[in-house]
């Protein structure tokens, strides 16, 4: 009885030597780009939502960074709010709700920009994930997907998204789009081919935002 | 694509070249004929032999184990047996110890009682009237021989004497009598004290009467166990599956307590060992933490129902001297009622945590918080804190069906065990069996290929023996060998 005893203590201090493994790799990290240009800030709502609801999703050791798109969006200045969540529970809660009036103070005095820089904050977005080191990386993408560049911004090499998880939220469809709705189709299909190219794992698009925000996250 | 063609010797002519192939098979087949019969025997009886050995070696395992199993069921139930025979003398012997310690008290009390109804029935006894004096007085007036007046006046006197005395008798006698009923009433008390301790004699006699039934009860089966009875070994194993069923439902209950005291306990632990750190990929450290308070909280509740006797899982505690055997079962206790502790606190950090993320919950979604009723929201709460440090004293007892299943578990897969060697043995023997008639289906099946062959050799042999009824009886001889061999 007594070998029994001491396999059994032996097998529990296996396991938790065993525990010291790497536990970001369980973890999310999720980079939020807010299309801040033309008409599109009137959707800043949305957006806050949006939020709201990656707030309530994520788990304790879980990265978030919410950034806007601006007319050149490769840049640090960008990011409206950024945290990783702390491992406990209680305190993961206190940052969120810290995270959620930073967000709110955001939205009340957001402004339009000229041209929107959708590649510039993926590459940011990409940037601030892998420093995360987070086992499941997403950019999440609220915007109508319409890139304007500014002069002199240079956007046309390749970009690198390997183990990313793109998705495009309320892409709505233009006033252009309308009357030709393959030049909406078109554009999705040119994002898909160019993040697909880039190394992202997934292109997910998510219109619905009543039923289908599920989407945006893979469940563990 | 696989072609025949290189086999062919005629490619051209298919049918003739088949033909060829066929005749050159069969004189082959017919040439090797006594080899390969020689083969095919060599093969189905190398075959047949050797599962005959092993099922023989497995038939002899099964009864080695059987035995096994049987002495190990013997011991353990004459172990089983010789500990309740002890508890039952432990108990006569207290009865006795106690009543014998009464008794003579019993008996100075029933003597007293004695006594004292003797000295009443004594007083009680009648006592009869004062013997009359007036009469020989009426016989000294009677003899006087002259008239007159005298002796009516001395008559009327002693009448009246005699009415003053009659009336003071008969006031002394019944005032006599009622002094008797006070004393027999005094009595009847005794009478019942005597009657009730006579009642408790009885009883107690009867209690030693049953125990002592129960102890040669206990005592036959022991008998039957040392002289390794078929009988009591059946109901021995019998005996082991019923403890088996019963101890692995209580089990399998206990189990739901754990799994309830688990999910009480699992997130507040997040908020120690952290809630994203993971030791496998689906596994939770905080969740394995959980489950190790739970297991220690079992383990400790092991050790106090060792070091108390109640179960015997390990001999060590159990021969400790008492003095250690108290030190650990204190330190067990003192474990357990720390560990539940720390659960109830988990219990209420649970109820916090949850509390708190409904309220984020509530800030996201800016929903106006609910109306609150401060007895009734503290009621879950008050609950948890409860069941988490009640529930591990409650699954500290499951030690004693852990103990039934580990003792129970041995015979019963032991007769498990037996029964699948016996059937794996069965069955190669039964394939042996096969092998064997293999061997001869094999050989006549070899000889319906090259059956022309063997016509032509018939009809050669026929032919040498130069008679046709040489050539039948030959044919005879081979038929009869034929059967033989089948």
């Amino acid at each position: 009885m007594s070998k029994y005893l001491t396999l059994l203590i032996l097998s529990v201090g296996i396991v938790f030597i065993s525990a010291c493994g790497d536990s970001r790799i369980h973890s999310h990290g999720v980079y939020m780009l807010v299309d801040t240009s033309g008409t599109y800030d009137q959707e800043m709502n949305k957006a806050s939502k949006i939020i709201n609801y990656l707030l309530a999703t994520l788990n304790p050791g879980d990265s978030l960074a919410v950034a806007k798109v601006e007319t050149r969006s490769f840049t640090e200045k960008d990011i409206i709010a950024k945290v990783t969540f702390d491992k406990r529970p209680s305190k993961a809660t206190s940052q969120k709700r810290a995270f959620k009036t930073n967000i709110a103070a955001f939205a009340k005095g957001v402004k339009g920009s000229a041209y929107t820089d959708i590649t510039g904050g993926l590459i940011q977005g990409a940037e601030y994930l892998n420093e995360t080191k987070a086992g499941i990386k997403t950019i999440v993408v609220f915007s109508d997907m319409q890139e304007e560049l500014g002069k002199g911004t240079i956007r046309n090499f390749p970009i690198k998204l390997d183990g990313i998880r793109i998705v495009a939220l309320n892409v709505t469809k233009l006033g252009a789009d309308n009357a030709d709705p393959r030049r909406y189709l078109d554009r999705l299909a040119r994002w898909e081919a160019s993040v697909r190219k880039a190394g992202a794992t997934e292109w997910v698009v998510v219109n619905d935002l009543e039923n289908n925000l599920e989407s945006i996250l893979i469940t563990r | 694509m696989k072609t025949w063609n290189p086999w062919l010797f005629w490619p051209n002519n298919v049918a003739f070249s088949v033909l060829a192939l066929a005749v050159l098979a069969m004189l082959f087949l017919y040439a090797a004929r006594k080899p390969m019969h020689g083969v095919i025997h060599s093969v189905c009886e190398l075959l047949s032999q050797s599962m005959r050995f092993i099922s023989r070696w497995l038939f002899l395992c099964a009864d080695n184990l059987r035995l096994r199993n049987q002495s190990v069921l013997l011991a353990h139930g004459q172990e089983s047996e010789a500990t309740v025979i002890d508890r039952e003398f432990e108990r006569v012997g207290n009865i006795i110890r106690k009543d014998m310690q009464e008794f003579p008290a019993l008996q100075r009390k029933m003597m007293e009682e004695a006594t004292r109804i003797e000295d009443d029935y004594h007083k009680c006894r009648e006592v009869p009237p004062p013997p009359p004096e007036w009469v020989s007085a009426l016989e000294s007036v009677a003899q006087i021989k002259s008239g007159g007046d005298i002796p009516r006046k001395l008559l009327e006197d002693i009448n009246k004497s005699i009415q003053k005395i009659h009336d003071q008798t008969v006031a002394e006698f019944r005032r006599s009598y009622e002094e008797r009923h006070k004393i027999l009433k005094t009595m009847q008390p005794a009478w019942r004290s005597v009657e009730k301790l006579t009642g408790e004699m009885e009883k107690k006699m009867l209690t030693l009467q049953t125990n002592a039934k129960q102890i040669d009860g206990h005592m036959e089966k022991l008998e039957a166990i040392r002289a390794k009875d078929n009988k009591t070994e059946h109901a021995l194993t019998v005996s082991g599956f019923v403890q088996l069923a019963i101890s692995a439902l209580v089990m399998v209950i206990a189990m739901g307590g754990a799994f309830i005291n688990y999910k009480l306990i699992a997130l507040p632990m997040s908020e120690m060992v952290g809630a994203s750190d993971y030791i496998t990929n689906n596994l939770k450290t905080s969740d394995v933490a959980a489950l190790v308070i739970i297991l220690m909280e079992a383990s400790m509740g092991l050790f106090l129902l060792e070091s108390l006797r109640i179960t015997q899982l390990f001999p060590r505690i159990a021969s400790m001297d008492d003095r250690m055997r108290h030190r650990l079962m204190l330190a067990s206790l003192i474990f357990l009622i720390i560990l539940a502790a720390i659960e109830s606190s988990l219990a209420l950090m649970r109820d916090l945590l949850v509390v708190d993320k409904a309220s984020l919950l509530r800030d996201l979604a800016s929903a106006a918080p609910p109306a609150s009723d401060g007895l009734l929201t503290s009621i879950p709460m008050i609950g948890q804190m409860v069941m988490g440090f009640v529930l591990p004293f409650a699954l500290a007892f499951v030690a004693i069906p852990l103990e039934n299943v580990v003792h129970s578990l041995r015979t019963v897969i032991g007769v498990f065990l037996v029964q699948a060697i016996r059937g794996l043995g069965f069955v190669l023997r039964f394939t042996g069996l096969l092998f064997k008639r293999l061997a001869k289906v094999l050989e006549l099946t070899y000889d319906v290929l090259i059956v022309i062959p063997l016509m032509i050799e018939r009809w050669v042999i026929g032919i040498r023996a130069g008679s046709p009824g040489d050539m039948g009886n030959t044919e005879d001889k081979e038929l009869s060998k034929l059967r033989r061999a089948a």
